[in-house]
């Protein structure tokens, strides 16, 4: 990866969508690439839209905001249906398959996958999605080795909670199929 | 002997105060000289004099930090009490004492006043109430009495007064007095225990303006107004000794609540001892 | 594995400032500095420091005031609205001459404003938010990690140059993080204060020899009696009504500043060598200005980066020595214009001085400073 990519990570107060962006700029730190990560706080954060954003380059980063995400996630149709006008060209959309999918988007580009279910009824415990959504991210853009990321979520959870954290990974990489890894990795460059 | 006090606990150099005659500041301000004195003589204490800062705000009242012969800070006003409180969290082991006046502690300080007591910080606050702004020439402040008169009050005021010694207790203080300039021996043995208490104090001592407040309210000049105090402010004991119909209109010169809450600086210790015992874990 | 860990810039404030020595912390909750309390009740027990939440930002700035004059490095953080309830009493620590640090995360205003929105619109208030005629210094760092090695210079120029610094930071690089791996603060630290009077004096802690413009003085508590006050004062600390000891200790106070400038002034130039148009810009702001630099001499353009770490004083005498070679100035900030007055006024707009601003919350992005670049570039053709 030479050049920024930007990721976006929108849903609702409390899907812990911060988290899952500050746990991919946390593996992206651990293996040795360059991320800034920033996100809407106070106010903006409570209920509505929420969103979170990660830049990784191997270049330094000075800009830190994104402006045309090449990847997002959406956990809410609101926030679906208000980022999609932002994209960059080529860009990937993660949606949790409970949403509709908006008609611009080009099928080829988007994953759907069901985050919010499996958070629930495979993991046992509906706040593991952003966990969830970060083990399918992962899985399908081939971003860090599956050590680096749970390194990652480990400096971000409560001690203690390191095996649920670990299945919910697991269960997120279980939602991409081999064919979806292989097709989306190539969009990262 | 008096002219010892001056000469050991008082900047001479600073002297003659710029009070005007017949205030009652001078007086407060000896109590606590003594105060402190007596508690440094008892050898049972174990004060060192460097141990004392003096902090003050503005106002009349507020310039006898200047005076004492102390470490002392007079700082801005109505934040007395803030700046005390950072004084005696970095160093507990000070004996903190505010001086500071009814505008200053109960107007635009009330705010840190009614915190400084809820928390408990071990500060000994001592307000010289003399229910007028006297340094700005006379305005009605939060004590001055309801119908009395004040250059920014011209047809009376209409504001009811604060209780500054009940308000330290409504707010939580561990111990609250009330003192005044005509009882000064047991003002000064209300201060002593003041300041040996742990947690936060406040002793509002009544004091004397004849010429702002006294002159516009018709109270007569300083020794009239101290003839007002010696009947109708009365000490512990004999004020329990009175009827209920002898002690209406009058106060009780004495301690109106005490506690043994845990004093803040000592609660934070505590913090302390868990946080490191967590770090090195 | 990298050494490196993901920091966020209101946590690399608190870290700095425990590296510093920093341990008393007395703050009200505000975004977007609230981490900033959060971390220092977290950590600062840890190192046998003292937290506490005061009523309001008056007092949070009083009781540093307090602990610094017992002798604690003392620090607090608040942004705009609160930055302005503490105006009276910074006042106070310049004037009494007391160290602290102050942070203002910077929001938008005026007023409430937008709270958890981009601001740079603190910057003339840092500098004249007090009354009456002081020094100020104000630091204001771009990046996580210059967040961190920048807050322990604002306790050093505070210890130094016995005054409270303004450490002005903006919601961009509050609320950012970064990976950073933090060097090792013992070789960025000074030590406390001098620890007692100056040689020469009568036990008068406002004394200062001739040629020396910072008083030296014991905490309170460690056997030296004096007084201190906000009103004008003599070589004691006694408050005096003479004209000429006023006169001579405020001249002092804006002398300590003045004639340390050059040590107390610190600026980034990037790829300024050669650069015909200069983009002046601080703080996170400047993250933007950075990536647009580089676009621009991608595309063959003379354009470089002068960045004002130290914001207050302004780098007067480093921006006059670029002036010769330059054709024009761009002054980027999220306000309406506020270090663009340093600039025109240091110019004497002797060079035409363009201004991209902005105070609706949104973050200037490296776009909008090419657009704006574009447009200078269409109207020197038109001239």
């Amino acid at each position: 990866m030479s050049k920024r990519y930007e990721m976006r990570f929108a849903g609702s107060g409390g899907q812990g969508v911060i988290l899952a962006s500050v746990i991919i700029a946390e593996a992206a730190v651990i293996a040795g690439l360059n991320t800034v990560q920033s996100q809407a706080y106070g106010p903006e954060a409570r209920g509505g839209v929420s969103k979170a954003e990660t830049v990784l380059s191997c270049d330094k980063i000075w800009y830190s905001k994104v402006t045309r995400p090449n990847f997002l996630l959406a956990l809410t149709q609101a926030s679906l249906d208000t980022y999609t006008r932002e994209l960059a060209e080529g860009a990937v959309v993660m949606m949790d398959d409970g949403l509709n999918c908006p008609a611009d988007l080009d099928p080829a580009r988007v994953i759907s996958v069901p985050i919010l279910q499996t958070a629930k009824e495979k993991v046992g415990k509906a706040f593991t999605a952003n966990i969830v959504a970060v083990g399918a991210i992962n899985r399908a853009l081939r971003l860090f080795s599956d050590k680096d990321l749970m390194e990652g979520v480990k400096r971000h959870i409560p001690a203690g909670t390191e095996e649920i954290n670990q299945k919910a990974l697991a269960e997120g990489a279980a939602l991409i199929s081999d064919a979806q890894a292989e097709a989306f990795a190539q969009t990262i460059g | 002997m008096p002219s010892d006090l001056i000469h050991q606990y008082m900047r001479i150099d600073h002297l003659p105060q710029i009070w005007c005659p017949g205030c009652g500041n001078g007086v407060i301000m000896r109590d606590v000289a003594v105060a402190i004195d007596e508690l440094i003589q008892d050898e049972e204490n174990d004060f060192d004099r460097d141990d004392f800062v003096i902090v003050s705000g503005i106002g009349c009242s507020s310039r006898a930090a200047g005076y004492l012969d102390f470490n002392s800070i007079h700082t801005t006003h109505g934040r007395a009490i803030a700046f005390a409180t950072g004084i005696k969290m970095a160093n507990p082991k000070l004996n903190v004492i505010v001086l500071t006046g009814d505008g200053d502690c109960s107007a635009i300080g009330g705010n840190h006043l009614i915190h400084a007591a809820r928390r408990n910080l071990g500060l000994t606050v001592i307000c010289f109430n003399n229910d007028i702004y006297g340094m700005t020439g006379g305005q009605y402040s939060p004590t001055t009495p309801n119908g009395d008169k004040a250059t920014t009050a011209p047809y009376g005021n209409v504001d009811r007064p604060f209780d500054i010694a009940n308000l330290a207790t409504g707010a939580g203080a561990s111990f609250s007095a009330r003192g005044d300039v005509f009882h000064a021996r047991e003002t000064t043995e209300i201060i002593k225990k003041a300041i040996l208490h742990k947690g936060f104090s406040l002793v509002d001592v009544y004091s004397v303006c004849p010429t702002y407040y006294g002159r516009k309210n018709k109270k007569g000049d300083a020794v009239e107004m101290l003839k007002w105090q010696r009947d109708n402010l009365i000490p512990t004991a004999r004020y329990y000794s009175m009827s209920e119909e002898l002690r209406a209109g009058k106060k009780l010169i004495g301690i109106l609540s005490y506690n043994d809450y845990p004093e803040y600086t000592e609660e934070y210790a505590k913090v302390i001892a868990a946080a490191s015992n967590k770090a090195k874990k | 594995m990298s050494k490196a860990v993901l920091m966020q810039g209101n946590e690399a404030a608190v870290e700095g400032a425990i590296a510093a020595g920093m341990r008393f912390f007395a703050g009200y909750p505000i975004t977007p500095s609230t981490e900033i309390a959060e971390q220092s009740a977290l950590r600062l027990p840890q190192m046998g420091g003292k937290f506490i939440q005061m009523e309001d930002e008056i007092s949070s700035i009083a009781a540093v005031l307090g602990a610094s004059v017992a002798g604690m490095k003392a620090m607090t953080a608040t942004s705009g609205p609160g930055f302005s309830l503490m105006q009276e009493n910074i006042g106070y620590g310049v004037m009494a001459e007391i160290p602290c640090v102050i942070i203002d995360v910077q929001r938008c205003g005026p007023s409430t404003g937008l709270a958890t929105s981009p601001s740079q619109g603190d910057y003339m208030q840092a500098k004249w938010g007090t009354h009456g005629d002081h020094p100020v210094i104000a630091l204001s760092p771009s990046s996580v990690l210059e967040t961190y090695t920048l807050i322990i210079r604002a306790f050093n120029l505070s210890e130094k140059y016995r005054t409270p610094v303004i450490f002005l930071m903006d919601e961009i690089v509050g609320h950012m993080r970064e990976g950073v791996e933090l060097p090792n603060p013992n070789d960025l630290i000074i030590n406390r204060r001098k620890m007692s009077f100056h040689d020469g004096a009568n036990k008068e802690c406002y004394y200062v020899p001739e040629g020396k413009y910072v008083p030296a003085m014991k905490p309170f508590g460690q056997g030296e009696r004096y007084n201190i006050t906000g009103l004008a004062h003599d070589v004691s600390g006694f408050p005096v009504n003479s004209n000429e000891i006023a006169d001579k200790l405020v001249t002092r106070l804006l002398d300590k500043v003045e004639k340390n400038v050059d040590n107390i002034v610190r600026v980034e130039e990037y790829l300024m060598d050669d650069a015909e148009t200069a983009i002046v810009c601080f703080g996170g702001t400047a993250r933007a200005a950075m990536d647009a630099v580089n676009a621009a001499r991608a595309q063959g353009r003379k354009v470089g980066l002068f960045r004002p770490i130290t914001v207050w004083p302004f780098p007067e005498k480093k921006l006059l020595a670029r002036l010769p070679q330059l054709k024009n100035i761009l002054m980027v900030e999220h306000n309406h214009g506020q270090m663009l007055l340093e600039v025109q006024r240091v110019t004497r707009c002797e060079k035409p001085v363009h201004f991209l601003g902005r105070v609706d919350g949104t973050v200037i992005s490296p776009d909008d400073i090419l657009a704006k670049l574009n447009e200078m570039e269409d109207t020197n053709h038109a001239e």
